[in-house]
């Protein structure tokens, strides 16, 4: 479109209104979380004062903040090479060799991706209790693991089928098997396209909070669970809920910054590109 | 299914090559197959055998009673409410994100000074985790003591109103709809780039006005990815939880309360697995009838 010249800066003013003004809440949160306590509630908010890190430093200097930062770490990395781990052989599988079944396999594992967790709570719960995983990493990464993996699945698939089929039969004429031509051929070609996967799947995880919350207590819980858990207790202290926020959400705000774009591939599951 | 059979001559010959002289996928695919079949069936087998006993957690042992939790379940007065209060907050949120979602995404598919950066700040809310979202809007934004919308209110000279207390189900729409326009707005503007500018110069040579463009070519454009908006958004906002918990926990009263709430205070509240389970059998059933218009939707775009 090629508006005129005056209605263009109108546009172009309206434009940075909205974001600035969907932005604005956690330009809010930044700003709070370089305050102290006292100058976090004044009113009038005080736009100009001597930032401060002392909430940073309380609010990492909590051992709680520090583990769970670290379960975050683990249960987000762990989930994402676990999930593409399982599901890249299969995506080659059905973006290579497609067969009857196919499209029922790739709209089973999307369908499987609609069941609303709070349905099977009790299940899940009673069974992770009875088998020691509840309130472990490995039982968090399992959870998460196993819901990222239709996303995943379905993301590198629609990956793999950019890539020219060619080059793997080409492969696979001289002799060279599935193994080696995931590895050496399939891995390298789709490098952006695993890393863009692995970058939704790190956000989805280290997002997520419902299993968080709920079979998580003090030993495996991230920082979705530690912000919810601790806002009652902590509520008061709002420059320094502030500061774990801040550096909770920061990474994931950076990553997916990096890769807006391609994430919507795996959040519509292929059908906005 | 496969798009890439007829593309080109050659492609087809080494296509139909390769399937001819199959490769076993079967041991490739297995372990995803394997794994979400028991991920999807057991838990769900399990929910809806719970579902017909009578068992809380505090007074064991769990008895079987037919489909009184069922019936418990639909004569209750709380199901009813719940159930409203999720369709309140779907639509809510699901009206807000289509209308200012499609409005900001055609503003920002603009071509303007630091449109980049514009584009990251107003999708930013969407990378930020509910228990986040929920605690800068209680406390930095509504808190009426010393929150900034009511010290706007008093720069109007208004009184501050508590808003979780006043409008509980207002302020919960309010911050899921922060973080799901962007959600929206990042859809619809990739949706937006994929248009043919071809199309829009021709419409223009033609003298078609800005809005004839707008009404005649990019909103039908928009169509699709909308209802793939709204049918992706309709499933996560009913399973929405941890902005109720960190805020509201269901009230005051059950004002707040949605089935998925509802269903995690009988659970691991109350500790009544049995009605808990009824609850999540019902939320299931109404998921999927959701997610099949999904899965009709994007599979019809496979076979595009």
């Amino acid at each position: 479109m090629k508006p005129t010249a005056s209605s263009q800066i109108v546009f172009g003013v309206l434009a940075w209104i909205a974001a600035l003004v969907m932005f604005f809440p956690i330009l809010w949160m930044i700003v709070t979380a370089f305050k102290t306590e006292g100058q976090a509630i004044a009113i009038p908010p005080l736009i100009l004062f001597a930032p401060t890190i002392r909430s940073f430093v309380d609010a990492t200097a909590n051992a709680g903040y520090l583990l769970f930062a670290m379960n975050s770490v683990i249960v987000s990395v762990g989930s994402t090479v676990l999930a593409i781990a399982i599901a890249f052989p299969a995506a080659y599988a059905l973006a290579f060799f497609p067969t009857k079944r196919t499209e029922f396999t790739l709209m089973w594992m999307l369908s499987t991706k609609m069941l609303p967790a709070v349905g099977v709570l009790m299940p899940i719960y009673l069974g992770m209790k009875a088998i020691g995983l509840q309130d472990t990493r490995i039982g968090l990464v399992g959870l998460d693991t196993l819901m990222n993996l239709p996303i995943v699945v379905w993301m590198l698939y629609s990956f793999f089928k950019e890539i020219p089929g060619e080059i793997l039969e080409a492969a696979r004429v001289d002799g060279i098997g599935p193994r080696q031509q995931m590895w050496h051929l399939l891995l390298p070609l789709s490098g952006p396209g695993i890393a863009s996967t692995a970058l939704l799947s790190v956000i989805l995880s280290w997002n997520e909070a419902f299993w968080s919350i709920n079979v998580t207590a003090s030993h495996a819980g991230t920082l979705a669970a530690y912000i919810a858990r601790f806002s009652a207790p902590e509520g008061l202290f709002w420059a320094k809920l502030s500061a774990a926020s801040v550096l909770a959400v920061a990474p994931i705000l950076v990553f997916g910054s990096l890769t807006q774009r391609r994430l919507v591939r795996g959040l519509t599951f292929g059908a906005v590109k | 299914m496969d798009q890439g059979v007829a593309v080109t001559n050659t492609s087809t010959e080494v296509r139909s090559g390769r399937s001819a002289r199959q490769v076993n996928t079967l041991p490739l695919l297995l372990p995803a197959v394997i794994l979400l079949l028991l991920w999807s069936i057991l838990p769900l087998l399990r929910t809806i055998f719970y579902s017909f006993e009578n068992y809380n957690l505090m007074t064991p042992p769990a008895v079987f009673n037919g489909g009184l939790n069922y019936r418990y379940l639909f004569t209750d007065i709380s199901t009813w409410i719940a159930i409203k209060n999720s369709v309140v907050l779907v639509l809510g949120v699901l009206a807000a994100s289509v209308i200012f979602g499609t409005l900001i995404a055609l503003l920002l598919n603009n071509d303007f000074p630091g449109r980049n950066i514009a584009r990251l700040l107003a999708i930013a809310p969407f990378f930020v985790m509910s228990p986040v979202a929920a605690l800068i809007w209680k406390n930095l934004l509504l808190d009426p003591v010393s929150g900034l919308f009511g010290w706007f209110m008093t720069l109007l000279g208004l009184h501050p109103i508590a808003w979780f207390s006043t409008a509980p189900m207002l302020s919960v729409v309010m911050i899921y709809s922060w973080r799901w326009i962007p959600f929206a707005t990042l859809i619809l503007l990739t949706a937006l780039q994929s248009l043919d500018t071809d199309q829009l110069e021709a419409a223009r040579m033609d003298g078609a006005k800005g809005f004839a463009r707008l009404r005649y070519i990019v909103l039908p454009h928009l169509l699709r990815p909308i209802s793939i908006v709204i049918m992706l958004e309709s499933i996560f906002l009913l399973s929405a939880f941890a902005v109720i918990y960190t805020t509201t926990n269901g009230g005051p009263g059950d004002a707040t309360t949605t089935l998925t709430y509802l269903i995690f205070i009988k659970a691991l509240n109350d500790f009544s697995i049995g009605s808990a389970s009824a609850a999540g059998v019902f939320a299931i059933v109404l998921a999927n009838v959701l997610a099949m218009f999904l899965i009709r939707a994007v599979s019809r775009n496979l076979q595009a």
